[in-house]
């Protein structure tokens, strides 16, 4: 394997994303255009059902699938196809069309994730009784498991983790399509009602709908579309034993960051992460996700993250600004969607075209998707370099 | 009666730890040594009591065993509650239980008599030589409507007995049944309450007719005088015709068991049995215990015990170990007596395939080992997590082994009738990591390392009926 073989062969020209929220009034083929058009607009596509050759699609619980993108975009007689990978499944989608525009089969791709929790009638995710093990199985109770060993350890706690919901909370007012518009206190945190040990209601991701879309071309032909192109440096996906059933979990980290932060550093070449890269969108699924990942990925030392947060090192105005536009915190989590969504941002930032929150000088960008019980990871980095 | 010595080995007995103050049930705060009941909790049902006494009983028993490997074996379970009304209830406990497949199993119900018919079938059963062993387990969880006099009188609990031939702690002297056709207390295949006529009629003509009928058969079967018998344990549907029944067949208030009415209740099929149970924990070696049990007739027995029976602490730590529950509400809301929000019993539920193919794992709870590097799975995998080594592994039994919590949360969110519901990853000591839930738990307890023992509970009601598997309880209250 060479890893560096995929590094600066393709590049992002066109990003769009749909408004992420409570989009009562928008079927999932509302969104799938309106982030797509936007893409294409970005790219200076005018002619999609030409230009466009292929189209990988993340979604977890689409209700038809690759018709919902298909029929909605009339793009016909080419291939769609759907990638369903937990909550990386925008980040696995965008690989697919990076790899397959890489291996010389198409010049210009489109990525698209998108789903539409909205329409299932719950304001949590849904509760399933398919078996009698791994019960409850609940997003917020599988990712707190790491908590109170992790607290014990390094003397955490609740107030830590609340700083990260803070933070992005202030984020997402800054950002236009993000579904939470709203400053919150420490306070607020840790007084709202508890959801699964250690989080309350903030620190978790709300349930939101959304689509978000890339146009994906070869490197050498990205100018055709716009001047300042954003090459890719790496995308991974790495999978790792559900924690549940691990024998030899330590409790500490998750795994599957772990493992894929090695993928994509190894296929860009970056060997001082938090020197080398300047912005980050983690997958703040819950404050403690993104408190973890701080270390998987090497931005510091483990056990370290506490300091870092008490000192602001990742607030916007911080040395390594993370969830820029407030992440899965205000942006909610339509799962497919949210891969592509970072995408979307991070390019905006290394564009310089990210207003309010913009990341001044920002030329290297990482995003990071976990999923599962968590046991997949998906990364994706971009530079401009 | 054959010639042959028939006893019981061994026994285990089974309180659910949770009282219902009878205060709570009219509005008011329990008072310490306040009249009360024994319910099942949330996820207990009368096989998962019975599973709980059995393995009591069995632990018991293989203290005194002298052989070990496998020995034939009956398992009968007795129960007017066994959640199906059509499914043996013996079979999930046998597997529960971890059993080999020749186990003999038999459901007993239909009378609240039926936990000593059992009983009696089992010393048949080794008497004839058909099996060298027959574990008889009683449960009852009955239901009554809420706030009635049933509600007050009734009680959750089990008991199990290892009856065997050689090496008995009590050896039965004597046996004798009547059958009594009546419609005293009964439960249609439709009723979910149990229905009784008045109380006068049933006192009189029930229990009044039956008992002092069947205890003069077995005095004078066994030729034995009534004050010869040092416990005896009475059966009686309350607490005002047990001590006037004592007085009228000439039990001394010193020879009689505490009926445990006010602190555990008329529990049912387990009610005699559990009354021996705590007749031979009372007995010293020479000791005689009597069991008379009622309905739709009578069974009374006679025993000897050969040696001092208390093998381990059991009913009297059971009695005391005891919380109350955290309100009438949630009694009723255990019992699904209450409308909640969420439908626990919704939903096609777990396919019977799934059940199938699980059931080593979730039924008797066994893990594997790797025969090439140690590793230990649960649930079994095909392919070594440690050395991926291909379907090279030993089963492993679990469920009578400790552990310690090794992470945990309290979730708020998975609907439970008493949030939080508390989950963790359990390391089982010599091997093997479980996510399990948490049971019998108070939630400040609850830390890193917190040592655990396994106890089989219904995990859900989804599909409407009860889905099994094993839960985490701490080992002593901290």
């Amino acid at each position: 394997m060479s890893n560096d073989n995929i590094r600066d062969k393709t590049a992002i020209v066109g990003v769009g994303c749909s408004h992420f929220g409570e989009n009562w009034d928008k079927a999932p083929e509302d969104m799938i255009v309106e982030a797509a058009y936007e893409a294409y607009a970005d790219a200076g596509i005018d002619d999609p059902q030409t230009q466009i050759e292929a189209v990988f699609c993340g979604s977890v619980y689409p209700s038809r699938g690759t018709g919902e993108v298909a029929e909605s975009l009339k793009l016909f007689g080419k291939p769609v196809s759907l990638v369903q990978n937990y909550c990386a499944s925008g980040t696995d989608a965008f690989r697919f069309g990076v790899f397959a525009v890489a291996a010389g089969m198409y010049e210009t791709v489109l990525v698209v994730g998108f789903d539409k929790p909205k329409d299932r009638g719950v304001s949590g995710p849904s509760v399933f009784l398919t078996g009698v093990r791994d019960l409850p199985a609940t997003p917020a109770g599988w990712f707190s498991l790491c908590a109170a060993r992790y607290f014990d350890k390094y003397g955490a706690g609740r107030e830590d983790l609340a700083k990260i919901a803070v933070k992005n909370h202030h984020n997402g007012t800054l950002a236009p399509k993000s579904m939470l518009k709203r400053e919150i206190s420490i306070d607020d945190v840790l007084s709202a009602r508890i959801i699964s040990w250690p989080f309350g209601l903030y620190d978790c991701a709300a349930q939101s709908d959304g689509a978000a879309a890339v146009v994906l071309t070869r490197a050498d032909c990205a100018r055709r579309f716009r001047d300042d192109p954003v090459l890719v440096k790496a995308v991974g996906i790495a999978m790792a034993p559900n924690p549940q059933t691990d024998p030899t979990f330590d409790f500490l980290r998750w795994k599957p960051t772990v493992y894929a932060a090695e993928q994509v550093y190894a296929q860009a070449g970056i060997t001082d992460p938090f020197k080398e890269i300047d912005v980050a969108q983690l997958h703040d699924c819950f404050t403690m996700t993104e408190l973890l990942t701080y270390e998987d990925i090497g931005l510091c030392e483990k056990g370290a993250a506490k300091e870092h947060i008490a000192s602001g090192t990742f607030a916007l105005d911080g040395e390594l600004p993370v969830n820029t536009d407030g992440g899965l915190k205000t942006f909610g989590h339509p799962t497919g969607a949210t891969g592509v969504r970072m995408l979307y941002e991070n390019t905006l930032q290394l564009q310089n075209r990210a207003g309010p929150r913009q990341v001044p000088n920002a030329t290297t960008a990482l995003s990071h998707n976990i999923g599962g019980a968590p046991q997949v990871c998906g990364m994706a980095i971009l530079s401009t370099n | 009666m054959s010639e042959k010595q028939i006893g019981i080995a061994a026994w285990g007995t089974y309180v659910p730890a949770t009282r219902l103050p009878f205060a709570l049930i009219g509005g008011h705060a329990p008072k310490d040594g306040g009249p009360e009941r024994s319910v099942a909790a949330y996820d207990e049902d009368a096989i998962t009591m019975a599973v709980e006494a059995a393995r009591r009983a069995l632990a018991n028993h293989a203290v005194h065993a002298s052989k070990s490997g496998e020995v034939s074996t009956s398992l009968y379970f007795a129960s007017t509650t066994n959640p199906y009304a059509e499914k043996l209830g013996a079979a999930v406990i046998a597997k529960a239980l971890d059993l080999p497949r020749t186990t003999r199993t038999a459901d007993f119900g239909g009378s609240l008599r039926c936990g000593t018919t059992a009983l009696l079938a089992a010393v048949d059963a080794v008497a004839a030589g058909s099996v060298e062993r027959a574990v008889v387990v009683a449960a009852d969880c009955r239901l009554a409507p809420p706030r009635s006099a049933l509600e007050r009188n009734f009680g959750d609990a089990a008991v199990a007995f290892v009856v065997t031939g050689a090496g008995a702690s009590a050896i039965l002297d004597a046996q004798t049944s009547i059958n009594n056709e009546m419609l005293d207390v009964w439960r249609t295949a439709d009723d979910r309450f149990v229905r009784s006529w008045e109380d006068r009629f049933v006192t009189q003509h029930g229990y009044g007719d039956t008992v002092p009928e069947v205890v003069a058969q077995l005095l004078d079967g066994a030729s034995v005088d009534v004050a010869s018998i040092a416990h005896v344990a009475l059966y009686a549907p309350d607490a005002r015709s047990h001590a006037s029944m004592a007085a009228q067949v000439g039990v001394s208030a010193d020879n009689l068991v505490d009926p445990l009415f006010g602190r555990v209740g008329n529990c049912g099929a387990a009610f005699a049995p559990l009354l021996l149970a705590a007749g031979l924990e009372a007995a010293a070696a020479g000791e005689r215990v009597a069991s008379v049990s009622y309905g739709d007739g009578a069974d009374a027995t006679v025993w000897t015990v050969t040696k001092s029976a208390a093998v381990a602490p059991n009913l009297q730590e059971q009695l005391s170990n005891r919380r109350a529950v955290r309100s009438y509400d949630s009694y009723l809301a255990s019992r699904r007596l209450v409308e909640t929000g969420v439908d626990s019993r919704a939903g096609t539920g777990i396919a019977a395939t799934t059940h199938w193919r699980d059931r080593d794992e979730d039924i008797s709870f066994r893990g594997e080992r790797c025969r090439r590097c140690g590793t230990y799975h649960f649930p079994a995998q095909r392919v070594c997590y440690g050395c991926a080594a291909k379907d090279d592994f030993e089963s492993v039994a679990l469920s009578h082994r400790s552990g310690k919590l090794l992470s945990y949360t309290f979730d708020n969110f998975f609907p439970t009738p008493e949030p939080p519901l508390v989950a963790g990853m359990v390391e089982i000591n010599g091997g093997c990591r479980v996510y399990l839930q948490l049971c019998d738990v108070d939630p400040k307890q609850v830390r890193c390392d917190l040592p655990l023992r396994f106890v089989f509970r219904k995990i859900h009601e989804a599909g409407a009926k009860p889905n099994y598997f094993w839960k985490a309880q701490p080992t002593q209250s901290e």
